[in-house]
């Protein structure tokens, strides 16, 4: 809709203040990097590069220095004339990313650009990416599916569900201060456990969790005595130790009933007394021991009591 | 690579030469210094010959190119515009227009024109048959043709190419120009090289339609087969067999440039 | 589409749709209503129609339909034309198929070669191809003379080859081969021999492996090609008339021979509506056992 090529049943679409939901595609300010990269397989790639400015009916002159720029730093000036069917997938990217910021658009969109490529030039193109947007100065709207990707290059990130936009901050307000159960389980993993607010106080809340005791949470506005909701808290906030680690105020004990080990993190599955299970990260830091704990032992788990975050729906 | 068993060349290969075989006959025999087809006698060009110094035949090879460029050329030029139409919007109808004379026995189409022409065109414009009613029946069922050839040339492409071109500010008639056509220009030329052929070779339809005066190069070498056979038939025959190689050459000469520039 | 050039955008639909539309319903539609209702009219003096509207009166008639029904030779020549249809598909798939295997299971850089060259042929002049035959069938020529010395060696009488049900046959594979092998070769080219493979790794034994795992997934392709066959032969006309004797007409030379030679034109149009019926018919049973063949074999 932002590009111009579905329709909204209603509203506007504000660029600067302007609706431009009746303006057609081709005069809007802003230009779309899209999945499949787009490239125009019958031009070269200066010709690719220089379609916008020739839209834009600039001079000659004005178009060859602009290209050479674009190409330029975009690190592809020696093959202004190779065709794109001649290219890697890394060096398409690089041109259609070129092309769409030649002409300086108001705003330019990312539709997944990032999804054709294999991890390790993935990220090498969010490095450049980022370094790009930083140079150039425009809003980049990226779609991604990708969670870490997101994370990584945002300093934004909207959360749509169904259309609807759940929450709309910085990262690490998203990770670590999610609004609702959608956004927590969504972004991550996550710990969930279905509580009731027994006591609300201006600097921390006592949440009751039917079966296993009570738990100290961080302070939240407009919250009260008796509401029902949801605590959630991420696994590496989540301490594991031996039985008798009594350290941190929010602790139950539990048995290991499974473990995942990925390299540089082991994350083990704790069950409770009533059988909850708890996600716990733990690093592998320490040499040579890659396990600490093993199906069956006898744990506690136990998180600070300003971790986590209540959530009412 | 999996060997093949030896009856499967067997019979592969007398497939081909059951193709083939009759067709180097009469090619043979268009140098046979016998009037018969029947045995080998002597090398002659006393057929090609004859042929050049046929009047009918020139004015029905002469008559058969005419209908053939204008045909095709028009064909072209309503099947793209098909094939284009149906792609970008959609439609449901046109498919079913373009498609069904191709799909149908000529026979059925050369008749419904032979009616049509004479119960609308006769009475009312005062036209007989002729040169103008062949064209406008090959036309019909070339555009079917084009119309396919273009849209499975469209349906490979990247479709977000079209969006690019818009998003980067070129409107619906500059993206058509510089971006639609240059990438269907090889299967529009293809469209128009295969009506061309279609139309040079059409019997049934052209039977039908051409009315008395209009003769084509089909149309001649099938009376000539009825009433007097004679090696005449396979030196034309063997040049309109040169004739339509030479076409196919070209055609994928020119296919295979349009591959080798832009890789579609 | 709502919002922006609206205008613009409805113009250019029917800018670029309408020329083509307009030519095909007047060229093609038109046409064919015309034959429908001709099926319903008198024939004219002299042959072709006669008015429709006389005195201010139509003049409709089924006498066409019942004419049709009333000889059974019609139907004989119908079903006729369906026999030989049907022995030119069976016969293209017999002759195609080891062919359109062979090129299948070739190296890739070989099969676009041999591909035309089986297809070359279809290049030249239709007409051309009949003609081969009656060279090569003819009485003086060595095949004849070669069948009857040796029919004449078993004491049997000889036969000609030529302007016969045999020779009709022959016509019609030999023009009609090209399209069954190019369906049948696309359609074996995308087989994963990875099946083959895995069957023979389960046990079976050649024939076993073509008969449950080629053949089976073969059949989109011969049902393609089977109709690019058999529904232009229902409708031939040329190769009776050059290749065979006076006994073996086709539909499709009852239909000429009532346009131009009795020029009963009414009747002409109700056998073309009966052929086109038959066309329909065949096409809609195609079309119903490839979906069905799909579903299973998928």
């Amino acid at each position: 809709m932002i590009a111009g090529f579905e329709l909204p049943d209603a509203g506007q679409i504000l660029l600067d203040g302007n609706n431009i939901a009746d303006i057609p595609p081709e005069k809007r300010p802003l230009h779309t990097v899209f999945q499949s990269y787009a490239l125009f397989p019958h031009l070269t790639v200066a010709e690719n590069v220089a379609f916008p400015l020739k839209m834009a009916r600039r001079d000659k002159p004005t178009i060859k220095a602009k290209v050479h720029e674009a190409l330029d730093s975009v690190h592809l000036s020696d093959r202004a004339h190779a065709y794109p069917h001649e290219l890697s997938g890394g060096q398409k990217q690089r041109v259609a990313l070129a092309r769409s910021l030649v002409n300086r658009p108001r705003l330019l969109l990312l539709d997944e650009p990032l999804a054709a490529l294999d991890a390790k030039l993935r990220e090498e193109m969010q490095h450049e990416l980022i370094d790009l947007q930083r140079e150039v100065g425009i809003t980049f709207i990226f779609v991604t599916h990708a969670q870490d990707e997101a994370l990584a290059l945002s300093h934004r990130i909207a959360v749509m569900n169904q259309g609807h936009i759940e929450q709309f901050d910085e990262p690490s307000k998203i990770y670590g201060f999610p609004r609702n159960r959608f956004v927590a389980d969504f972004i991550g993993n996550t710990n969930m456990l279905e509580i009731e607010v027994a006591e609300a106080t201006p600097t921390h809340l006592r949440l009751a969790v039917p079966g296993l005791g009570e738990i100290m949470a961080p302070a939240q506005e407009e919250t009260r005595a008796g509401q029902k909701g949801w605590f959630t808290v991420r696994p590496e906030q989540v301490r594991i130790g031996p039985a008798q680690d009594r350290e941190l105020k929010n602790h139950f004990c539990g048995k290991v009933r499974s473990f995942i080990y990925v390299g540089n993190v082991t994350t083990y599955t704790v069950e409770l007394a009533d059988g909850t299970p708890i996600d716990a990260l733990l690093s592998n830091s320490a040499p040579g021991r890659a396990r600490f704990f093993e199906v069956g032992d006898e744990v506690a788990v136990s998180w600070r009591h300003d971790a986590g975050v209540f959530l009412r729906e | 690579m999996r060997k093949n068993p030896v009856w499967l060349w067997a019979a592969a290969l007398a497939a081909y030469a059951f193709l083939y075989l009759p067709l180097l006959i009469v090619v043979l025999y268009s140098f046979n210094d016998s009037r018969l087809n029947a045995e080998w006698v002597g090398f002659t060009l006393h057929w090609y010959t004859e042929l050049i110094n046929d009047t009918n035949m020139l004015v029905a090879a002469r008559n058969s190119l005419l209908i053939a460029v204008a045909a095709s050329l028009a064909a072209t030029v309503l099947g793209t515009l098909a094939g284009l139409a149906i792609y970008r919007y959609k439609l449901r109808i046109l498919p079913i227009l373009a498609v069904t004379p191709v799909a149908m026995p000529e026979i059925l189409l050369g008749v419904s024109l032979l009616l049509f022409f004479n119960l609308v065109f006769r009475p009312w414009l005062g036209l007989e048959l002729g040169m103008w009613s062949v064209i406008v029946a090959h036309i019909t069922f070339c555009i079917g043709f084009v119309t396919i050839v273009v849209r499975v040339s469209l349906l490979g492409m990247d479709e977000s190419i079209f969006e690019a071109a818009r998003d980067l500010g070129a409107t619906p008639w500059q993206t058509f120009r510089l971006v639609t056509f240059p990438l269907i220009l090889p299967a529009v030329m293809a469209g128009a090289l295969m009506s061309f052929a279609l139309s040079l070779d059409d019997f049934v339809i052209t039977f039908f339609t051409a009315g008395v005066g209009v003769s084509t190069l089909p149309l001649q070498i099938y009376s000539m087969i009825k009433i007097a056979v004679t090696p005449e038939v396979n030196a034309v025959s063997t040049l309109l067999m040169l004739l339509t190689l030479g076409m196919i050459v070209l055609a994928s000469r020119i296919h295979g440039k349009a591959i080798q520039s832009t890789g579609v | 589409m709502r919002g922006y050039s609206c205008v613009n955008r409805r113009l250019g639909r029917w800018v670029v749709s309408l020329p083509p539309t307009l030519f095909l319903l007047l060229f093609f539609v038109a046409p064919s209503l015309i034959m429908v209702v001709a099926s319903f009219r008198f024939p004219g003096e002299y042959g072709g129609l006669a008015p429709l509207v006389e005195h201010g009166r139509w003049k409709l008639t089924l006498e066409t339909y019942r004419f049709f029904f009333s000889d059974f030779i019609y139907a004989e020549i119908f079903i006729k034309s369906f026999g030989v249809a049907l022995a030119t598909t069976l016969i293209c798939i017999l002759m195609a198929y080891p062919l359109a295997w062979l090129i299948a299971r070739s190296p890739k850089k070989h099969q676009d070669v041999m591909v035309l060259l089986a297809v070359l042929p279809f290049a030249s002049n239709f007409l051309i191809r009949v003609y081969a035959w009656m060279i090569i069938l003819g009485p003086q020529a060595a095949v004849a003379r070669a069948v009857n010395s040796l029919l004449a060696a078993f004491g049997f009488e000889p036969v000609t080859l030529l302007f016969s049900p045999f020779a009709v046959l022959v016509g019609m594979v030999y023009v009609h081969l090209p399209f069954m092998i190019l369906p049948l070769y696309t359609n074996l080219a995308k087989h994963d021999p990875a099946l083959l493979d895995a069957a023979q790794d389960l046990g079976a034994n050649a024939w076993r492996r073509f008969w449950k795992v080629t053949w089976p997934l073969s059949l989109p392709g011969i049902y393609s090609g089977s109709v690019l066959v058999f529904i232009p032969v229902l409708g031939m006309f040329a190769i009776p008339d050059i290749l065979g004797g006076t006994g073996d007409i086709l539909i499709g030379n009852l239909i000429k021979e009532q346009f131009l030679g009795t020029r009963d034109w009414p009747f002409g149009a109700t056998l073309s509506l009966m052929l086109t019926l038959a066309v329909l018919v065949c096409a809609g049973l195609a079309a119903w056992l490839a979906r069905r063949g799909v579903g299973r074999h998928a």
